[in-house]
């Protein structure tokens, strides 16, 4: 285990280092420059904050809250997203029926949508949920109907001479694995501009929530908990993004051997 | 049983815009005898790919029939297996998997399917692979995969659309021994488009010469060699030399 250690640093050391002198710089600057707790809280003032929020135990429900929205954007994307896409790419018909439609939708700003998503369900979780699940189902959609789109037509005929000549049949045993890079790219995407809904969608259509509680500590003028919840969203992000490339790595996408996404 | 025979059969694509057609071909007929190894050879354009995808049932004659055992042909079925010319292993399947997967379109399930599959995996000499995606594999391991995966359907007609056409000449040969080794053993009719001259030589026990287009039957030359095949003797040269000489008929009379 000490050697493993010795040789994370020795391996990761450029970027351990870049890392500290960064917190350094902050910390200096905010002790004798800024000098102002309000303006620029300094790396301890958020180490002290996060200890509160992890000691009051807020830290853990309010990242629960908004997993829960960010999880009801996302299935509801998935539903509705992936069957949409599919249809469009395999069906001509399909595709000049719902793309005018999705072209005069998808250029409003899934914020726009907040006053109609807390008309609608209210300050539920649905109303954040809604947000999410705007910001994140255009991507998912487009993505999708790339792929199915761009499916080679050799992998089709070859199913096809095979025996494999129902549409249901073509679409699941070629397409959707032909597509599944285009697919996880476009969930890929849509995952970040759904985060990103999620702390708009909160901090105005909620009253919980790691985006609500920017909103609310920023009220309160506590600048130090607002840079905690911050750098939280980034890592709770990174880490959903990391876990996700690395499930589709390992299981989906095995045999495009990790260089699609 | 696979006979097939060729009747008449014309084909016209006509563009949308100016309505205006281009014959690939033009009235062509043959037989072919059961378990028999037919080339079709003829200058690029020729039609002859055309005519392979229509026996494929991918796609339709404007006029005239294919019928296989006296049924005329409407569609793909797996009586008919094809080998195309680009790589068309599915990327996301194993090797074993690709080749189960005809077995698995007729309702079986997929561990009886890979062990109905074995032998065909011992016949192309893939067992080192079979758990291997297709990117892990060279050109020729591939195109011995796809052979294996017509061959799993246990079709009476193999139609190959120049599947050696990309692989280096040295594999190709091998290939071409390799799959004079499966048609001994299977019994399988045989109808292989290919522009290379030594290779319809080395295979065939007919070749179906083609004129350009509109493709046209020009000879069909009857192949009277013993097996195995020599590259080089006189009397192989000889014929070659004939289709040469033929298909440059070909070439100044466009």
């Amino acid at each position: 285990m000490n050697i493993n250690f010795i040789k994370t640093i020795k391996d990761n050391g450029i970027e351990v280092l870049s890392l500290i002198v960064a917190i350094a710089i902050w910390q200096l600057a905010a002790d004798l420059i800024v000098q102002n707790k309000f303006k620029l809280p300094s790396f301890y003032d958020v180490i002290i904050s996060f200890a509160a929020i992890v000691k009051s135990g807020l830290i853990f429900t309010d990242t629960l809250t908004s997993l829960i929205h960010f999880s009801i954007g996302i299935i509801a994307a998935f539903v509705i997203g992936i069957p949409l896409g599919i249809a469009m790419g395999w069906f001509k018909e399909a595709n000049r029926a719902i793309d005018p439609i999705i072209e005069i939708l998808r250029p409003i700003p899934p914020i726009a949508w907040i006053p109609f998503a807390i008309i609608w369900f209210g300050l539920t979780r649905q109303a954040a949920g809604f947000v999410v699940f705007v910001g994140m189902v255009f991507p998912i959609i487009i993505n999708t109907y790339t792929g199915f789109k761009n499916v080679p037509k050799v992998y089709v005929e070859a199913a096809r001479v095979l025996g494999c000549t129902r549409n249901l049949d073509l679409i699941r045993f070629i397409a959707i694995p032909s597509a599944m890079p285009s697919i996880v790219a476009g969930i890929r995407i849509a995952m970040g501009v759904g985060w990103m809904c999620l702390v708009a969608a909160e901090m105005f259509g909620s009253n919980s929530g790691l985006g609500y509680e920017i909103w609310h500590n920023y009220y309160m003028h506590r600048m130090d908990f607002v840079l905690v919840y911050m750098l939280l969203l980034g890592f709770v992000g990174l880490l959903i993004d990391r876990f996700f490339r690395y499930y589709v790595d390992a299981k989906l996408l095995r045999w495009t051997s990790g260089t699609v996404v | 049983m696979g006979r097939v025979s060729v009747k008449n059969v014309s084909r016209i694509f006509t563009k949308k815009e100016d309505k205006s057609g281009t014959e690939a071909l033009h009235d062509v007929s043959f037989d072919v005898e059961d378990g028999e190894f037919i080339c079709l050879l003829g200058p690029s354009g020729c039609g002859k790919t055309t005519l392979l995808r229509i026996a494929a049932g991918l796609e339709t004659q404007t006029s005239g029939e294919i019928t296989l055992n006296g049924v005329p042909i409407t569609g793909p079925d797996p009586k008919r297996g094809m080998v195309f010319q680009q790589y068309s292993l599915f990327p996301w399947r194993t090797v074993i998997d690709n080749i189960t997967f005809g077995l698995e379109m007729q309702g079986i399930k997929k561990a009886e399917a890979r062990k109905q599959v074995e032998k065909y995996i011992d016949l192309v000499g893939l067992e080192q692979f079979k758990n291997s995606y297709p990117y892990e594999l060279s050109g020729g391991m591939q195109q011995r995969a796809a052979i294996a995966r017509a061959l799993a359907n246990e079709p009476e007609v193999l139609l190959m659309d120049e599947p050696f056409g990309a692989l280096d000449a040295q594999t190709r040969n091998v290939l071409q021994d390799e799959l004079l080794k499966i048609w001994e053993q299977k019994h399988v009719t045989f109808l292989f488009v290919t522009h290379s001259v030594d290779e319809a030589v080395v295979l065939s026990d007919r070749i179906v010469v083609m004129t350009s287009r509109p493709g046209r039957i020009k000879e069909i030359i009857k192949v009277e060699l013993p097996r195995p095949r020599s590259r080089t003797s006189p009397e192989v040269n000889r014929l070659r030399d004939r289709i040469l000489k033929l298909l440059e008929e070909e070439r100044f009379s466009r």
